[in-house]
């Protein structure tokens, strides 16, 4: 081994040890920002150290290519909207996989053109990261479609469904069986990229709603396994220890989330899930029951004379970019002496940490946001129980009503408080279509309308108390 | 199955473990970071495309290479920076509890 290529896999060894620390340090919210300029450098290392490979004759394309895509990211990440972040890093894990994708497919076309230092895992690494990759990529290119709203975010669902796609799957593993037996045959390796093209939107299309943080996380876990196989089709040890880093985070955030609606992930993936709640919630609306609505005056008096309000956001603060008009009213709660703590669910939102992001970005201290398992005890001591935009994480359905399709699911205790305001669009009922029964509660008042112009009311009321 | 390989596919599982062991230990708060911030790492896949790119091999394989460096680089600087962003706004306040 020549000098150059010792310092250059040392060079991807500190790097892999940048990714790992960078990591390590987002286990503290202080130590966070230091840990992701950490694994930045750890990258920036491993690029440069890239550069001076052997193989390497032509810069011009390099330079183009690094020139368009820096410019792009850069762009793109400081234009972007933080209620925007699940699509934005759906887009990403997207590019990644399709990054890997493409990688896979230059090897393929080179093995072609010669293949005798081909050997059998190379051919094996070459289609699943081609599999992989290509379903990371338009899998991911329609989840974030739904989330932005391009792509009609209902789940879309046809009869055998499942089987279909099944079917489809198999005869993309028969394809790529055939190429690592018959080597060569690029119109198979063709039908195996298209085919694993629809497949990631087949896949996911079905999906919708509040299921999309199980998606995005599943995407991201995929996106590292592509990155992963990529490292094995060109034998780099630094591909394969970043992508399996980023894959266990995908896999186990999608655990969370899925433990956190009490589903299996195969009941997510492939169970549809607003199809099947559609008629289930029939039975529900059957007993009508009536909601007693509050006006913003009414409700700032409740919440000034407080001493302890929990606020418990969800995707209905994002969609209505309420968040800046959540903390100044909880400023001028606090001014007045209540406590204002903040109850995250783990799905709230349509992402992992969606809403602490949103909080954060408002001003609101770190320390006033609490997770579900160390707030829900509080909810008994609270005199109001503030909900906005959140409904099935609220939802006490899910506690005892086995024919609720969301029974089991941990839910925040906000019944518990002495007082409920719900601030909310309309009686429509969530995404899932379930009737939530706290809106029934003899303790729930209802404040109508979209959820920034209730909280300026709100905020305008309590001013003037 | 050579010798390689199987260092290879060590490599792979022991990476696999340390990033459950890590991972499982980043509180909810900063999920959505650690999304981003690992999005970013899966960006790696740059060296791959740096190296199909650059090693002209036919202009086929330099077009793939091309917009797999530009879909990286997208992931890495875009990655990067958005975390950055994120994780700059997290603060809490000193002595207020």
């Amino acid at each position: 081994m020549a000098l150059r290529e010792v310092l250059i896999a040392l060079a991807y060894m500190i790097a892999s040890a940048c990714f790992v620390i960078g990591l390590m340090w987002l286990q503290s919210p202080r130590r966070a920002r230091a840990g992701n300029m950490l694994s930045a450098l750890g990258m920036l290392l491993a690029i440069i150290a890239t550069l001076f490979v052997s193989g390497i004759k032509d810069y011009s394309v390099i330079i183009i290519g690094m020139i368009i895509g820096s410019a792009l990211g850069a762009v793109m990440a400081y234009t972007v909207k933080m209620t925007a972040m699940p699509q934005m890093v759906g887009l990403f894990n997207g590019f990644g996989g399709g990054a890997s994708a493409l990688v896979a497919a230059a090897e393929f076309f080179k093995y072609v053109a010669d293949p005798s230092t081909l050997t059998l895992d190379v051919s094996i690494s070459i289609m699943l990261a081609m599999i992989v990759g290509s379903v990371t990529l338009s899998g991911s290119m329609i989840a974030a479609g739904k989330l932005q709203g391009i792509v009609n975010e209902r789940p879309i669902t046809y009869p055998f469904q499942n089987i279909i796609n099944l079917i489809f799957f198999l005869t993309i593993v028969a394809a790529g069986v055939y190429l690592v037996v018959n080597f060569g045959h690029p119109w198979v390796f063709l039908y195996l990229t298209v085919a694993a093209l629809v497949f990631g939107v087949l896949f996911t299309i079905p999906i919708g709603g509040a299921d999309m943080p199980v998606v995005i996380c599943f995407l991201n876990a995929l996106s590292g396994v592509a990155a992963a196989m990529a490292g094995f089709v060109i034998k780099n040890n630094a591909l394969i220890i970043a992508g399996s880093l980023v894959g266990a985070s995908g896999i186990i955030l999608t655990q969370i989330m899925c433990w956190a609606m009490n589903r299996p992930i195969t009941n997510v993936l492939f169970g549809a899930f607003g199809a099947v709640t559609a008629a289930s919630s029939a039975t529900a609306t059957a007993t009508k029951k009536t909601v007693k609505p509050i006006q913003p005056d009414e409700a700032a008096i409740l919440l000034a004379y407080a001493q302890l309000v929990i606020i418990v956001p969800g995707y209905g603060m994002a969609v209505s970019q309420a968040q800046h008009a959540v903390r100044q009213l909880a400023d001028e709660l606090a001014k007045r002496g209540v406590t204002v703590k903040y109850a995250i669910h783990p799905v709230a939102g349509r992402m992992p940490g969606h809403m602490n992001v949103l909080l954060a970005e408002a001003n609101v201290p770190y320390d006033q946001l609490y997770d579900m398992d160390q707030i829900n005890d509080e909810f008994q001591n609270a005199d109001v129980a503030l909900i906005i935009g959140a409904n099935d994480v609220v939802n006490p359905a899910a506690r005892y009503d086995k024919s609720s399709p969301i029974y089991g699911m941990p839910i925040l205790n906000a019944d518990h408080a002495k007082h409920i305001i719900v601030l909310k669009r309309s009686m429509n009922p969530g995404f899932a279509g379930i009737e939530n029964e706290l809106f029934y509660n003899e303790k729930t008042r209802m404040l109508f309308g979209d959820a920034k112009e209730s909280l300026t009311k709100l905020i305008n009321e309590v001013k003037n108390l | 199955m050579t010798e390689a390989l199987l260092a290879a596919l060590y490599i792979f599982v022991i990476a696999m473990f340390l990033g459950f062991a890590v991972i499982t230990k980043v509180p909810p708060l900063l999920h959505t970071p650690l999304m981003s911030g690992s999005n970013a790492i899966s960006g790696i896949t740059i060296i791959g495309a740096l190296i199909v790119a650059g090693r002209q091999e036919g202009t086929l394989q330099t077009i793939l290479g091309l917009i797999a460096i530009i879909l990286a680089m997208i992931n890495v600087v875009g990655g990067y920076l958005v975390t950055d962003r994120m994780l700059q706004m997290f603060k809490r306040k000193p002595g207020e509890k």
